[in-house]
């Protein structure tokens, strides 16, 4: 079941880096909401707060609270692993892991998690690689390594590896930019798919994809380097880039930003 | 140094009119060396100043020499720098390969002598100098339980180290236990012996010994120890840094927990380059006379138990055939020596293999 995001308040810290500021945003189940704006707005340190990817980093933390599903993720007795099995995560740069092969990249969550049964795994795989439209690409070399794949099928590879612990929630981050236009085509078409089944985020540079794949968008800025990124603006993609609100949104977006 | 400032921005350099550049032919870099090398001969000769080694030197020198003022001549300065640099570092590499194919050959070809069925079947008990016989099986046993003990020892240790220093440690320890790891890098190996010496065969040994000190192969594996250690942290260490963060992300991610990633992902990914570390150590180990000789005690027969009594290495056994009054014991020495070499190799290639079955093929 997709969940719901809500987020108040979030501040988040590099060290002493205040990098987000005071973010409120409620995202609603099986939707893609873009994150939008500049470089170092704090886009991805936002979206990587949602599944506690962000501590990962020495020194980091964040303030405030964020619920999934009225569950507080940042509580003291919330089981950090628990979380991120709950909400995946697709990174920039397709990371298959070098040492395991197609099948083993994809049911890795599940195999790394305890599940061992040869059934369930073989039915797990051809579900998930199937929902990330690889199936028919790569049924007759699972037993290759994921990483000899193409930069596209590698991503789509990671996408499947996400899906195949089958999340509530799914973070993106700039998940296309290392891809060529047919790749990206491709897994644009998968997010309009998956928002059957899961919640999406996607952290995106292309507006146009923004436009094209999200239901709701919101704007991220900074008012200088060194200032904590703010959300500036947050509504329907469609009001976003036809009729925004805010000045700096619509700067953003027609391109007459600094 | 110039004292006007210039305002105009740096010209481009000027277009070449052709991209056609006159070229030295094929033959031309064999030519000059015959005449290098023809050319040292007479010199050396006709001076009566050397040897071959000599011609081949000063061949060597005014090859460099000729082959840079033919292509300034012919083909440019820029030619001829690349070219001249080219040659010195395939002389480097030959520089390099010589002693390596030297002491090859020369194990080879003198260890051969005692290279039989005898050598390998029998230890030094009861052999006196005028006794062509006599073997290493003591010394080969030795060998292999005191460094496999020490393997045993080192290798969870000190990988479990290294996953500390890069996957958990922060702050002061981390970094005092990266030090010293550092400076154990720097102990010489008979400061290991004498350590082990003074702390176990002095003061522990005598506990189960019935009060008395005593040699032992254990001792030995304690002391090759401290020394395969570092060598196996450091190198852990720097292959644990060389695995990409994102791979970890990745694997957190998809709710994996840390120590599992560690387990599954992390080590598996670095393990070919942990191997090498592993088996540089190992090399090490096994090449180590010292604290052998000052806690193990060597010895002339065989004793597969390493807890009790003396017991030799090859290393060992090298140092005392070689120094021994005997005319059979330098072949021996030379034979031992080339046995060595031999185990080291073989249990190198054979980490390598089996560390490369766990990865797949392309």
């Amino acid at each position: 079941m997709a969940k719901r995001v809500e987020a108040s308040n979030v501040t988040a810290y590099y060290g002493g880096f205040k990098a987000i500021e005071n973010i409120n945003l409620t995202v609603e189940p099986k939707t893609v909401t873009a994150l939008i704006g500049p470089s170092g707005c704090g886009k991805s340190t936002f979206l990587r707060s949602i599944n506690r990817m962000h501590e990962v980093l020495p020194g980091a933390r964040v303030e405030g609270s964020l619920t999934i599903d009225d569950q507080d993720i940042y509580d003291r007795d919330v089981d950090v692993t628990a979380v991120r099995r709950m909400i995946g995560m697709v990174f920039q740069r397709p990371n298959p892991f070098p040492t395991m092969s197609i099948f083993e990249n994809v049911v890795a969550g599940l195999k790394l998690n305890g599940v061992r049964k040869k059934s369930i795994l073989d039915e797990a795989a051809e579900k998930a690689l199937r929902s990330a439209n690889l199936w028919d690409e790569v049924k007759d070399r699972l037993g290759k390594p994921g990483a000899g794949l193409s930069g596209g099928q590698q991503q789509r590879l990671c996408i499947a590896r996400t899906i195949a612990v089958e999340p509530q929630v799914v973070l993106m981050d700039e998940p296309c930019s290392a891809l060529d236009p047919i790749s990206t085509l491709a897994i644009e078409d998968l997010m309009f798919q998956l928002k059957d089944k899961f919640t999406i985020i996607i952290v995106t540079h292309n507006m146009q994809q923004a436009a094209r794949v999200s239901d709701r968008t919101a704007f991220f800025s900074i008012e200088k380097t060194g200032d904590p990124g703010r959300l500036i603006e947050y509504d329907n993609t469609q009001k976003i880039f036809s009729n925004p609100s805010v000045k700096k949104t619509e700067d953003y977006i027609t391109g007459r930003f600094g | 140094m110039s004292t006007t400032v210039t305002s105009h921005r740096p010209r481009p350099p000027a277009q070449p009119e052709t991209l056609r550049a006159r070229r030295l032919p094929a033959y031309a870099a064999p030519a000059v060396a015959v005449a290098a090398l023809a050319l040292s001969a007479v010199i050396v000769y006709g001076a009566g100043i050397g040897g071959p080694v000599l011609v081949i030197v000063l061949g060597a020198v005014l090859y460099l020499v000729g082959l840079f003022a033919a292509s300034n001549a012919v083909e440019g300065r820029r030619s001829a720098r690349n070219r001249t640099w080219s040659a010195l570092i395939h002389s480097a590499f030959v520089l390099a390969v010589v002693p390596l194919a030297s002491v090859v050959w020369t194990l080879v070809s003198k260890g051969t002598e005692r290279l039989d069925g005898n050598f390998f079947q029998t230890s030094m008990n009861n052999i006196g100098a005028r006794d062509p016989n006599g073997g290493a099986y003591h010394a080969i046993v030795g060998t292999l339980e005191q460094v496999g003990i020490a393997t045993l020892i080192t290798v969870p240790l000190g990988i479990l180290c290294a996953i500390y220093i890069v996957e958990y440690g922060r702050g002061r320890f981390a970094f005092a236990i990266r030090f010293f790891v550092d400076v154990m890098t720097g102990i010489p190996s008979i400061v290991t012996g004498l350590f082990v010496l003074a702390f176990w065969v002095l003061i522990v040994s005598p506990w189960f010994n019935d009060g008395r000190p005593g040699f032992s192969g254990f001792a030995a594996a304690l002391a090759l120890s401290v020394l395969m250690l570092p060598t196996i942290v450091r190198s852990t260490e720097e292959m644990l840094r060389l695995v990409p963060p994102p791979l970890r992300e990745g694997a957190y991610a998809l709710g994996v927990p840390k120590w599992k990633t560690i387990l599954r992902v992390v080590l598996p990914t670095a393990l070919p380059g942990i191997v090498t570390g592993v088996m540089l150590s190992i090399a090490r180990a096994a090449g180590e006379t010292a604290p052998v000789l000052l806690v193990a005690g060597g010895g002339a027969a065989i004793n597969f138990n390493p807890f009790e009594n003396n017991q030799s290495s090859l290393a060992l056994y090298v140092y005392q055939q070689a120094g021994e009054a005997s005319k059979y014991s330098p072949a021996r020495a030379w034979t031992a020596a080339l046995t060595l070499v031999a185990l080291v190799l073989i249990l190198t290639i054979a980490a390598k293999l089996l560390a490369r079955r766990n990865r797949l093929s392309r």
